[in-house]
């Protein structure tokens, strides 16, 4: 990294600092391209100790997450609480392009300074997640947003990156998706802090409330016994409901932190993040040329069945950390 | 971090107001299909609207369509728009019913090119990747 571009990185945090979109704009774009100083910049946001609330919105395609999202942002800003938006949809496994198109229902929200929102690509990532969503919360709390919203994409069963990202995880169902908790499988329903049944206008909602409040009954898996997993309803396009939601949120970040849950969330947040990232630098010590290109070599010589995978994992292993 | 490519980032808008985006839909898929992100805004966005957006998507090319014939009205004042952010320096593209006579005009008061109702495919995806090229990377770079 060139002086030149440790002096402009620099100033470009301390913008982001100030709460300047653009800024902030442009250091996502960092992030998610990983320019040369990114780490440090990042770095330097992160120890800046501001936090957000992370809520996480996940559920299947078209249930509504995005008209979900606007409706609590404005609901945030009349409580006079920033907001950033870090919306994901999936690229093409095909071209590796995008359309991204969550920002449609989020028409609403413009011309507001207090809310700032950004479109992400998963480009390959299958969490329901981008690889670099975790990195983009650090960058808006950092420029002051005080709550955080991650829409996923539309997510059926094994996406559930979010819960390791979010203190608040909440599952969008909607009616008329056939059996709704059949069709969201368990692993989805397992992440969520709190349930909601959007599309209330529409008929069967009161059928699938009965039915997650039946699936609560039974969850084999283990809850903190004090957090009861509310269920609200919404009718995210009139607004119906939303209230109640956010209050649900809000009690849920009471819960978190009148409790020691806050700090085991945050552990768990943690150990994502940095195996993660941990994860990202050995991928990438191995996609190296400088090193030789020991990984190629190496697939070469599994797939000939010269050597055992499992072998030559602990001596690319071993390189990496050496 | 190691530096990734990042596809070229568009975002398409619709201001004003006519209703009908099944074109810029299109687009916007011919575009993902060439490997680039596309952030589609909705309909009846204004200026202001559009340009706050792209500022905070950072696209390299915003592309406005407009059926309703408002364009030398709409255009000089996204331009204006653009210009309050220094380093944005986003490309900026005329799309929909744009007369002939009216080309040169858009051109002068700053857009950056102008692709009509007819325009294929090639022409589109070719046009995007050599103007967004340079921004892309001094953005992304
Ligand atoms: N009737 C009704 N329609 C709704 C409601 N909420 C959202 N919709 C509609 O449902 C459709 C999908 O809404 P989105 O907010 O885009 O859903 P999404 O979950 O974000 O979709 P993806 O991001 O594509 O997974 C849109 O046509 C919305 O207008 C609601 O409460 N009632
Ligand atoms: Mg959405």
């Amino acid at each position: 990294m060139t002086i030149a571009g440790t002096t402009t990185g620099d100033r470009l945090v301390d913008r982001v600092l100030r709460g300047d979109h653009a800024a902030v704009a442009r250091m996502l774009s960092r992030v998610e391209s990983g320019t040369d100083g990114v780490h440090l910049q990042l770095a330097r946001l992160y120890d800046s100790g501001r936090r957000a609330h992370v809520v996480g919105v996940t559920g299947a395609s078209g249930s509504g997450k995005s008209s979900l999202v606007a409706a609590l942002a404005q609901t945030y800003r009349r409580r006079d609480r920033t907001v950033g938006v870090l919306a994901v949809d999936p690229s093409s496994p095909f071209s590796g392009g995008s359309v991204l198109g969550d920002r449609i229902r989020m028409g609403d929200l413009a011309g507001d300074g207090g809310v700032f929102i950004r479109s992400m690509a998963t480009r390959g990532a299958l969490g329901g997640l981008a690889r670099t969503t975790v990195d983009a919360v650090t960058v808006l709390e950092a420029a002051g947003k005080d709550v955080v919203i991650v829409e996923t994409v539309g997510v059926g069963q094994d996406e559930v990156d979010i819960a390791g990202a979010s203190h608040t995880t909440v599952l969008v169902s909607v009616p008329g998706l056939g059996d709704a908790v059949q069709a969201i499988k368990a692993g989805i329903m397992e992440i969520a802090d709190i349930h909601v049944v959007n599309k209330a206008d529409r008929e069967g909602a009161d059928a699938v409330v009965a039915e997650l409040r039946e699936m609560l009954r039974h969850a084999r898996y283990r809850r903190p016994a004090d957090w009861r997993i509310p269920i609200q309803t919404t009718v995210a396009i009139t607004g119906d409901g939303v209230d109640e939601f956010a209050d649900a949120i809000e009690a849920h970040r009471e819960w978190l932190s009148e409790s020691d849950a806050l700090a085991r969330r945050e552990r768990d947040m943690a150990a994502s993040r940095l195996r993660n990232i941990v994860t990202g630098l050995v991928l990438e010590k191995l996609d190296d040329p400088a090193t030789g290109d020991p990984f190629e070599k190496l697939v070469d010589r599994v797939a000939r069945r010269q050597i055992d995978p499992f072998t030559a994992a602990n001596q690319l292993l071993e390189r990496t950390l050496s | 971090m190691a530096k990734t490519a990042t596809p070229l980032r568009v975002m398409l808008a619709k201001v004003g107001l006519d209703g009908h985006d099944r074109g810029v839909k299109i687009v916007a898929r011919w575009l993902r299909d060439a490997g680039m992100d596309v952030i589609y805004t909705g309909l009846h966005r204004t200026p202001e609207q559009v340009v706050e957006a792209a500022v905070q998507e950072d696209v390299d090319v915003l592309g406005v369509s407009l059926l309703s014939g408002a364009h030398m009205s709409i255009f000089p004042r996204l331009v204006d728009l653009l210009a309050a952010y220094e380093d944005l320096d986003v490309v900026l593209l005329a799309g929909g019913v744009i007369p002939d006579e009216d080309v040169d005009a858009l051109k002068g008061m700053g857009v950056d090119g102008v692709l009509g109702q007819d325009s294929t495919p090639e022409e589109i995806v070719g046009t995007v990747r050599q103007l967004a090229g340079e921004r892309h990377a001094r953005a992304y770079g």
